[in-house]
């Protein structure tokens, strides 16, 4: 079985072009399920089965998101070996931007909008820097000039990634998205395998429920500001 | 690992290109010393700092090689040669098929006709992004008889293709200046400034209200925007193929603006509703539900009439000029209007 992350920042497109992609894939045989990671709550489980593919909802609810992931992807290969998937996809949002659900040896895939400013591919962390393939969505509504732009400081942020343009309402671009998930190393297991990179620790008590202000709580791994030399 | 960027200095790295020294910058946390190889860069630079940018030491150096490759391939490269242009028909809105194989070569100007929503803003997309039956229309383009690499067809730096789309507003959040000069570096080798400088002083001249280069990209008039990405795509591209669109509507001047983009030797083509614009082309194609439904080259009689079509045109700008002024339009007609005496 393929196994293939994308990430990516809140409502850039994600479920748009792994539904495009997935009827494409579907096309040529493959069946392909979806595992669908949110926080709080997601309808995109109705857009894949509309799609006619299996697919599998975890919501993290009060823990963190990306550890949420990470504890649990491994159960969701059990579940696509059961429904005798040739490809999963595990969808999940980015959410504070540094985390990653990347693994070694399993397809990366970040989307990313050209509406999300310019600056953007640099503000996020190893969940763009670290992807194989670097998804750009949405550039039907802005100019030649703009998309260009936005492509090239993708291309800065991660100068190994490959760059495919993306029109998720149209689907234009599935095809060459389908070339990369098709060449996805197949994965028996992920038990032992690594994550491209390390999740913050933490380890402090308000990732434990902790809700009052204050010094005194402030215990563990703990980062001050530095004020020093800002404002006049 | 290719050992020769590890041991060249961050200084000389640094100066290859602003998005070199923007990593030494953000991973050290400042301005690394520039004499000091990139190796002993690394081993000074702590964990927790490392840790922040999002990366372990072996990415560090994987992105700073791939860095450096796109950085070359930036200075090296330009736009393959473009001998012919072909596009293969694929399905009308109705899903029947189009019934087209056109072939278009360099120093050819093609007008596209038809209704609004007939589908000729398609037809330019699908070549912009030389579509590989993956769009709605199904269409395919080949590059000199062969479907183009994916490559190419994803490169920013060797663009085949300047699109002027129907588009009437930014939305990055950027000043003219920085975003024209980030344009430029994308899409060319060598020395930015001076062309930055020439693209604002060219937008101006076609728009009526001039803007500067600390002006917001999201503050600009339609008319600006449109005169800002018509002298950014006539000036900034060395792409063999310009597709326009619906350029009259722009709001600005017509025939300079299309002066500075047509070039010679490049495969034009031009969505337009104007008859002189369109006469201007060899040939036009005519779009209707979605397909190219005939092909017409002009005539010697449609040439003829352009002349007198385009002496008609000056005296209505003559007449949209005076409006513009705050002047009256009460003039005897035969005096707008001469060869009416
Ligand atoms: N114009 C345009 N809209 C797009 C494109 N891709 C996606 N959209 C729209 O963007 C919105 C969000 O798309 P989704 O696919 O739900 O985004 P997502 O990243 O899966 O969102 P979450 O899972 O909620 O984080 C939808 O209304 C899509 O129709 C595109 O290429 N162009
Ligand atoms: N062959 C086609 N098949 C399906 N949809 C099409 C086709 N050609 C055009 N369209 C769609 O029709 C709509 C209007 O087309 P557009 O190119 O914007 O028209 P125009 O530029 O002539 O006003 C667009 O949504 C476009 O994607
Ligand atoms: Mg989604
Ligand atoms: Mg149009």
């Amino acid at each position: 079985m393929r196994v293939i992350t994308v990430a990516g920042p809140p409502s850039v497109g994600k479920t748009s072009v792994v539904d495009k992609t997935a009827r494409l894939l579907k096309t040529r045989g493959q069946r392909v399920g979806v595992v669908k990671f949110d926080s709080l709550a997601t309808s995109d489980d109705e857009i894949y089965a509309r799609a006619g593919l299996p697919v599998a909802v975890g919501l993290a609810g009060s823990v963190c998101p990306d550890h949420f992931f990470v504890s649990n992807i491994d159960d969701c290969l059990t579940w696509g070996r059961g429904q005798a998937l040739d490809m999963l996809v595990a969808e999940s949002a980015g959410l504070c931007n540094r985390c990653s659900p990347h693994i070694q040896g399993v397809l990366a895939i970040c989307v990313v909008d050209t509406l999300s400013g310019v600056h953007t591919p640099r503000k996020i962390g190893p969940m763009l820097k670290l992807a194989d393939v670097v998804v750009v969505t949405k550039g039907d509504i802005v100019s030649q000039a703009e998309r260009e732009v936005f492509a090239f400081n993708v291309r800065l942020a991660n100068p190994r990634a490959a760059i495919v343009f993306f029109n998720g309402i149209t689907g234009q671009g599935a095809t060459e998205l389908v070339h990369h998930m098709e060449n996805a190393p197949s994965v028996d297991g992920l038990e032992g395998r690594r994550l491209r990179f390390p999740m913050p620790s933490a380890v402090c008590p308000y990732c434990v429920g902790e809700t009052c202000i204050g010094r005194d709580h402030q215990r563990g791994n703990v980062r001050k500001m530095n004020f020093a030399g800002t404002g006049t | 690992m290719s050992r020769s960027i590890l041991t060249r200095t961050i200084g000389e790295l640094s100066a290859s290109h602003p998005a070199m020294a923007d990593f030494f910058i953000g991973v050290s946390g400042q301005t690394p010393k520039p004499d000091g190889s990139v190796l002993s860069w690394l081993a000074g630079v702590g964990e927790d700092r490392l840790s922040q940018w999002g990366m372990d030491r072996d990415q560090a150096l994987a992105h700073i090689e791939a860095l450096a490759g796109q950085i070359d391939a930036l200075r090296s490269s330009s736009a393959p040669e473009v001998r012919v242009l072909t596009i293969l028909g694929g399905i009308n809105k109705q899903g029947q098929p189009e019934d087209l194989r056109l072939t278009l070569r360099p120093g050819e100007l093609v007008s596209v006709v038809g209704p609004t929503g007939s589908g000729k803003s398609r037809l330019l997309g699908d070549i912009e992004c030389l579509a590989q039956g993956d769009t709605p229309s199904g269409r395919r383009i080949l590059v000199n008889d062969a479907p183009p690499p994916p490559g190419l067809r994803f490169s920013t730096h060797q663009k085949l293709v300047a699109q002027l789309s129907q588009t009437m507003n930014f939305v990055m959040d950027l000043s003219v200046g920085d975003f024209i000069a980030m344009h430029a570096e994308c899409r060319l080798a060598g020395e930015v400034g001076p062309l930055v400088s020439q693209v604002i002083a060219q937008a101006n001249d076609l728009a009526g209200e001039p803007f500067d280069r600390d002006a917001a990209l999201t503050q600009l008039s339609g008319g600006q925007t449109r005169a800002l990405m018509i002298a950014d795509t006539a000036l900034l591209s060395a792409s063999p193929i310009v597709l326009i669109d619906e350029i009259e509507n722009a709001g600005i001047d017509r025939k300079k603006s299309l002066e500075l983009l047509l070039a010679r030797e490049k495969i034009v083509l031009m969505s337009t509703h104007d008859p002189i614009l369109a006469l201007l082309g060899d040939r036009r194609l005519v779009i209707r539900g979605g397909a190219v439904v005939d092909i017409i080259e002009t005539s010697l009689a449609e040439r003829a009439n352009l002349a007198a079509l385009e002496q008609l045109d000056q005296t209505l700008m003559a007449v949209r000029h005076r409006l513009r002024g705050g002047q009256r339009i009460d003039s005897p007609v035969e005096e707008m209007l001469p060869w009416m005496r």
